[in-house]
């Protein structure tokens, strides 16, 4: 019922302070930092399935139980942005996913939704990247993104292209959010890993192309990182991304990435790829925009081979 | 056999057509319904004609048993399987209940004169429009399309309401169990023509029982013709007839004549309705040449009159539409400037050409029901007057999914062939036209790539322009299959950057060719 307290308290403040300049948002909009030190700030993993990279890597990171709290509510935001199998790399693997919504529940979650405001019709995305029965089949509630009615405006302060966005209301309503990107090319932004996979929780997605893509990557942000990024790298599309034109545009790397800091995760994806996260644009402003490290020697990292 | 069961065979059958036909254009839970729809449309008489001059197949056959039964029953077609005759039934139905709720007697027909006149020049026009490749007064007076752009218009806009309500409640209960449904609204003026429609069905329905169908509707005159001809037919037995005129006032078609004990066979829509009424069982189906042949009345008033509103709607519709279509101010961060140039509308895959989508549908939208990207459309004048209401791939709500067929399996006319998935892949509709002057990356000097992101075949496709130092768009026409996601997606206004021209003549498009990435399993870490 969190929802309808959010929307009740939205309208009835909105009528007096107007809506923007609400308190509510600040808290809600407060990247809330997982409390629990731990020795890591970035895992990497090589060389096994995807459920069972995620399982290993994960205990570097203290378990999920150090992100998930009993009674908790999660939102998992994978990429299914396309209606294609898992064979061609454009969607997060469906079994990463599966193994993620199982551990929520290890967890103590109280509930777990998976959405995506995907690219191709969504009904079609949802079943054919095989995410939505890997995830009820955990117990997900998987929820449609492709419809107004979900999202809610949101401001952006620090936003320099963009000061407002609509988000979905489960972004808004969940305890925690996981954000699972799949590591992949990207004709406009170059790579599409954690920061773009976000463009899939807001309405409006003209808005960012027409007004400095990487910037607006980069400005969403500053409103709201996920409390953990897991960038899924055991299929890795490496060319005619984000959609990819068959399986010939796939090369198998069972990688796997996981931070607490978005950025971080996508400078290190970045690597993976090839590339310097320095010449990714929206890496690059996000750095400058201290919402996360891109000098990777910063960071204290567990490399791990399987 | 009773004769008098008759009149519930054919309630029984009847309402399991109406059932089914109308569950195709509004089932909402995912396209079930598609795979069964040949078999529920295979006796629809149109769709059935126009897909047999196409193809004589055995599954377009559906016209030569009504044909058959016309012959041996009489109008079957009119009472067991036109989905809008028996959606007037229906009304019929609810009308007669309420007269006797009202005033407490029964509602009662009466025998009216026929308007041949009217009738036999629609059914020759119709027809010989038809046979010369005009299509318009047939797309217009179907009556299954006219049933399908009354549900598709009227109809499923109230499903989606229902279910858009049922998805709040459960929202409010927090269950995201049900899908919410977008309605597109179709524009003023292709929502008119059923809405039109729909007013001189009731006004004929709620005057006189089925007097459309016995003066506007061209497969009720043609079949009417045809059942002058029928082997068993019913007639009146003078012997036991009581004259008691019962029959008259139970005759939603007003064939029968019950003073001159005759019954206007070429009117008779054989509901049976009669068979049941008459306490004498006067009224039988027999080999005989019934008693007496009515001789009909001719009336012609209002024919002219009638054609010149309709055009004369067409054309202010025409002028109507242009003005609106200039008044679309939407502002932007930085407006492009270049209007795109369309010489043609894009017909959807599987139409094989605009000329033969046109001379083979009816517009009986069934297939912009079920297409579940909205891309599917009714057109109003896009194709030229002889397209009328035809859909058209309109990029603006959707663009066509790339593994979709949808469309092609639906249609009862086979104005949309069925396309297997990796034809449709191949299928080029459309070929994509590139503006650089209203481009982001030229104009902004920023990366965009929501063209190419949306792709399927990298007909364009981001490379590195080394003077910017950024990806701009390159276009293949080549590999394009039209399918309208990059225009879709596209975010400038009000001219799109890239965009879909139709291909008049549907092509093939070249398979895009990559080499093999290689596997890379092992590596270390680059950092």
């Amino acid at each position: 019922m969190k929802r309808r307290e959010f929307i009740i308290k939205s309208v009835t403040a909105g009528a007096t302070v107007g809506l923007t300049t609400l308190p509510v948002f600040n808290i809600i909009g407060a990247s809330k930092k997982s409390t629990t030190s731990v020795k890591y700030d970035l895992v990497a993993i090589r060389g096994g399935e995807p459920d069972v990279m995620f399982n290993r890597a994960i205990q570097s990171l203290g378990g999920l139980s150090n992100f998930v709290k009993p009674n908790q509510t999660v939102v998992i935001k994978p990429n299914i942005g396309w209606d294609v199998v898992p064979e061609r790399a454009a969607n997060t693997n469906p079994i990463l996913i599966k193994e993620i919504v199982k551990q929520c529940y290890g967890a103590g979650a109280k509930e777990v939704f998976v959405f995506d405001h995907t690219c191709d019709e969504w009904s079609r995305c949802y079943s054919n990247s095989g995410i939505k029965s890997a995830a009820e089949s955990a117990g997900a509630t998987v929820v449609p993104g492709n419809y107004e009615k979900y999202y809610q405006k949101v401001d952006i302060p620090k936003g320099i292209n963009m000061k407002d966005a609509k988000v979905h209301e489960l972004i808004l309503d969940s305890d925690v959010f996981i954000n699972v990107p799949i590591l992949k090319h990207h004709g406009g932004a170059q790579l599409s890993l954690g920061m773009k996979n976000l463009m899939g929780v807001v309405w409006d997605r003209q808005y960012w192309h027409r007004n400095n893509l990487h910037q607006c990557i980069a400005d969403f942000v500053t409103w709201r990182k996920p409390h953990l990024t897991v960038i899924d790298g055991y299929l890795s599309l490496k060319r005619n991304g984000p959609r990819g034109v068959s399986t010939d545009d796939v090369i198998t790397m069972k990688t796997q990435i996981i931070s607490a800091d978005i950025v971080a995760a996508d400078a290190a994806a970045a690597k993976f790829f090839g590339e310097e996260p320095e010449k990714i644009g929206h890496i690059k402003i996000a750095g400058a925009m201290k919402s996360g490290v891109i000098n990777l020697d910063k960071l204290s990292i567990d490399r791990i081979k399987l | 056999m009773n004769l008098y069961k008759l009149r519930t065979v054919r309630i029984i059958i009847s309402n399991i057509i109406l059932f089914l036909t109308t569950l195709l254009f509004v089932e909402l839970s995912g396209n079930y319904t598609v795979s069964f729809s040949d078999y529920v449309l295979f006796p629809q008489f149109i769709p059935s004609l126009l897909s047999f001059l196409h193809n004589p197949a055995f599954i377009a056959s559906g016209f030569i048993i009504i044909l058959v039964l016309t012959v041996l029953f009489g109008r079957i077609y009119c009472s067991f399987v036109c989905p809008l005759g028996i959606m007037m039934d229906l009304i019929l139905f609810v009308r007669k209940k309420y007269y006797k709720f009202s005033t407490r007697k029964k509602f009662r027909f009466t025998f009216i004169k026929s308007y041949n006149l009217i009738r036999y020049s629609i059914l020759s026009a119709t027809f010989l429009l038809l046979f010369t490749g005009v299509s318009t007064l047939i797309v217009l007076l179907d009556p299954y399309s006219v049933f399908g752009r009354l549900i598709t218009n009227f109809i499923r806009p109230v499903f989606i309401g229902i279910n858009n309500l049922l998805v709040a409640f459960l929202e409010m209960l927090g269950s995201y169990s049900v899908s919410p449904h977008i309605l597109y609204l179709p524009d003023f003026w292709v929502l008119s023509i059923p809405f039109v429609f729909l007013i001189i069905i009731l006004f004929f329905t709620l005057k006189n029982g089925r007097l459309y169908c016995n003066t506007i509707c061209p497969v009720g005159a043609l079949l009417g013709l045809i059942s002058k001809f029928q082997i068993f037919k019913i007639s009146i037995d003078d012997i036991n007839c009581a004259a008691c005129g019962v029959c008259e006032t139970q005759c939603k078609a007003g064939c029968i004549d019950s003073g001159n004990k005759s019954i206007d066979l070429t009117r008779c829509v054989a509901c049976y309705d009669c068979l049941d009424s008459c306490p004498t069982e006067a009224i039988s189906i027999n080999t005989r040449q019934p008693v007496k042949v009515l001789k009909s009345n001719l009336k012609t008033k209002g024919k002219g009159r009638r054609n010149f509103l309709i055009s004369a709607g067409l054309l202010a519709g025409t002028a109507i539409k242009t003005i609106y279509a200039q008044g679309d101010t939407i502002k932007v961060y930085k407006d492009s400037t270049i209007p795109e140039i369309r010489t043609s509308p894009i017909s959807p895959p599987g139409s094989i050409s605009i000329e033969h989508f046109i001379s083979n549908c009816t517009a009986c939208t069934l297939c912009v029901s079920v297409c579940p990207t909205g891309v599917l459309q009714p057109s109003f004048i896009e194709y030229g007057i002889e397209g009328l209401l035809m859909p058209h791939m309109s990029n603006k709500i959707g663009f066509c999914n790339f593994e979709c067929t949808i469309c092609g399996d639906v249609c009862p006319n086979d104005a949309i062939l069925p396309l297997k998935n990796e034809n449709k892949k191949i299928t080029q509709i459309g070929k994509v036209k590139f503006i650089e002057e209203n481009c982001v990356v030229y104009t902004q000097k920023t990366d965009c790539g929501a063209c190419a992101e949306h792709c399927p075949t990298k007909a364009v496709k981001m490379e590195l322009d080394a003077e910017l130092n950024l990806r701009v768009p390159i276009i293949t026409e080549e590999l394009c299959v039209g399918c309208g996601a990059c225009e879709h997606a596209c975010p400038t206004k009000p001219f799109k950057s890239i965009y879909v021209d139709g291909n008049p003549v549907h092509q093939i498009a070249e398979k895009p060719k990559d080499e093999k990435l290689e596997i890379i399993e092992e590596g270390d870490f680059p950092f």
